[in-house]
């Protein structure tokens, strides 16, 4: 086929061109869960606390951030908080900000809805058999709830993966945008080209994420 | 006999707010002795166990175990749990541990004795209830009655000098109860020092060398099982009896 749009892939640096935006995308991701791993993990403990005041402040974060589409949020860091404070974020750094605030608040309520589902006498019968604290922690409580939390984590990490692609829109280029400039040359020799395009996108994007959401499907049937 | 009490609770008081469920509890249980605790719902059976090993902190008295205090709190109560046994009504196997891991995870980790040693004596116990071949299973692969089983093995290999019973058999069907019941009975036997709160009264007058009976937080009955059951003091406890009875209502006309 003369003018069949997978040509494009092949012209240029187009194709690499396209794996570099992906990579920008999942830079972002990595760096982003990275980050809220941890902070989320403090986060989701401090959820837990029974102090009103701590209650509030995790449910008003959380809210906020729920509510609130990234999109939004995007807007606020790269243009609102350079506009208002006068710091030049980039718009890389923003995007982590805003994907780790995020992932912070996603990430505690997971941590708090599987520190929450240890039952009490699981705390009594570890008490019982002469644990202190930190050995009812790290025996029982700990190992419990990270079975229930790993695959809750990849799939965050997936959901992260996909929601990046909004950075396009604070001026990054990630595949997204690639793929549009890539469409936008051929418009005229390869018509099809978009159709080319954004399979291959659709694609990677299942490439990058089936085996995370495959390996957190295996560990949730191996913990139950 | 004084020199044998193992297990002494004097003026043991427990509130929960403003409600008292405890209100003066004085108890010896001697070496060896088997002792039931009986009395209505609500009125404080699990607490007064939750107390003996310090899973709740008493609002006045004291608990002495073998002449160390239970209540005295602090980093005592991690060495004198260790020789209290306690099973609970709500299964509470660790479900992420298989089952031979269950038993020997406290006597390892806690008690640091060699996982040789602790594999040889769960080995030994597993036999007895007959659960030896079920080691490598996982707890949501048993039935409620091998699970108590498992846990009354897995306290027993701590080897502890009192075992406390909450109710381990109230949420097993009842064709489960017989073997776990059985299990309590042949510790029994063997001499072990144990306070049993149960809802099985057959059950009770035949493990019991004594059944205490409390009421809105005290102890108001204290008698050996046979006169417990043929001949109680109060007429609360003779109510309470009462409604373990079945008589035959209905009458043909
Ligand atoms: N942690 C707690 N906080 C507040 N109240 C409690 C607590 N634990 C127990 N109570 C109250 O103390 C009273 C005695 O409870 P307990 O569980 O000791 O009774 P029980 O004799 O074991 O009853 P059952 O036969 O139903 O198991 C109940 O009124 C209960 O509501
Ligand atoms: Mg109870």
């Amino acid at each position: 086929m003369q003018d069949s749009g997978i040509n494009v892939f092949f012209m240029g640096k187009n194709f690499l061109r396209l794996l570099e935006g992906l990579g920008v995308t999942l830079r972002i991701s990595l760096i982003a869960v990275l980050l809220s791993l941890p902070l989320g993990i403090l986060f989701g403990m401090f959820m837990t606390w029974k102090n009103p005041l701590a209650k509030a402040i995790s449910r008003f974060y959380l809210e906020f951030i729920r509510i609130m589409p990234q999109l939004v949020l995007l807007f606020i860091a790269y243009f609102g908080v350079t506009r208002a404070l006068g710091w030049n974020l980039s718009a890389d750094v923003s995007a982590v900000i805003v994907f780790t605030l995020w992932g912070t608040a996603e990430m505690g309520d997971l941590v708090r809805g599987a520190l929450i589902s240890i039952p009490k006498h699981q705390y009594d019968s570890a008490a019982a058999l002469g644990m202190n604290k930190a050995q009812t922690f790290g025996y029982v409580v700990v190992p419990q709830t990270l079975r229930r939390l790993i695959p809750l984590t990849i799939n965050l990490t997936t959901r992260m993966i996909k929601t990046t692609s909004l950075v396009v829109l604070i001026g990054m280029t990630e595949v997204l945008k690639v793929g549009k400039q890539i469409i936008d040359a051929n418009r005229f020799e390869y018509p099809t080209a978009a159709l080319w395009v954004y399979g291959m996108i659709f694609l990677l994007y299942f490439l990058a994420c089936w085996p995370i959401s495959m390996l957190a499907r295996k560990l949730e049937k191996r913990w139950r | 006999m004084q020199e044998n009490v193992q297990l002494q609770v004097s003026g043991l008081k427990k509130q929960f707010g403003a409600e008292t469920v405890l209100d003066g509890i004085d108890l010896s249980v001697h070496k060896g002795e088997v002792v039931v605790v009986l009395g209505p719902s609500g009125c404080g059976k699990s607490t007064l166990l939750r107390c003996m090993n310090g899973l709740e902190t008493p609002t006045a008295g004291t608990i002495f175990l073998d002449g160390e205090e239970v209540t005295s709190g602090g980093k005592l109560i991690t060495r004198l749990r260790q020789k209290i046994g306690m099973v609970f009504q709500s299964y509470d196997l660790f479900p992420h541990k298989n089952i031979m891991d269950n038993i020997t995870l406290a006597p390892v980790k806690v008690q640091k004795r060699p996982k040789k040693e602790v594999e040889e004596q769960a080995e030994r116990l597993l036999k007895r209830v007959g659960l030896w071949e079920k080691k490598k299973a996982y707890p949501r692969e048993l039935s409620g009655g091998q699970k108590q089983r498992v846990a009354i093995v897995r306290a027993l290999c701590m080897n502890p000098e009192v075992m406390l019973f909450d109710e381990i058999t109230a949420a097993l069907d009842p064709e489960m109860v017989r073997e776990v019941l059985d299990v309590m009975l042949e510790l029994a036997e063997q001499g072990m020092t144990m306070v049993i709160v149960t809802h099985e009264m057959q059950f009770a007058r035949a493990i019991a060398d004594r059944i205490i009976f409390l009421d809105h937080g005290h102890i108001i009955e204290d008698l050996d099982p046979e006169s417990f059951f043929t001949n109680p003091n109060t007429q609360r406890a003779r109510d309470f009896l009462q409604t373990f009875a079945y008589e035959k209502r209905r009458t043909n006309e």
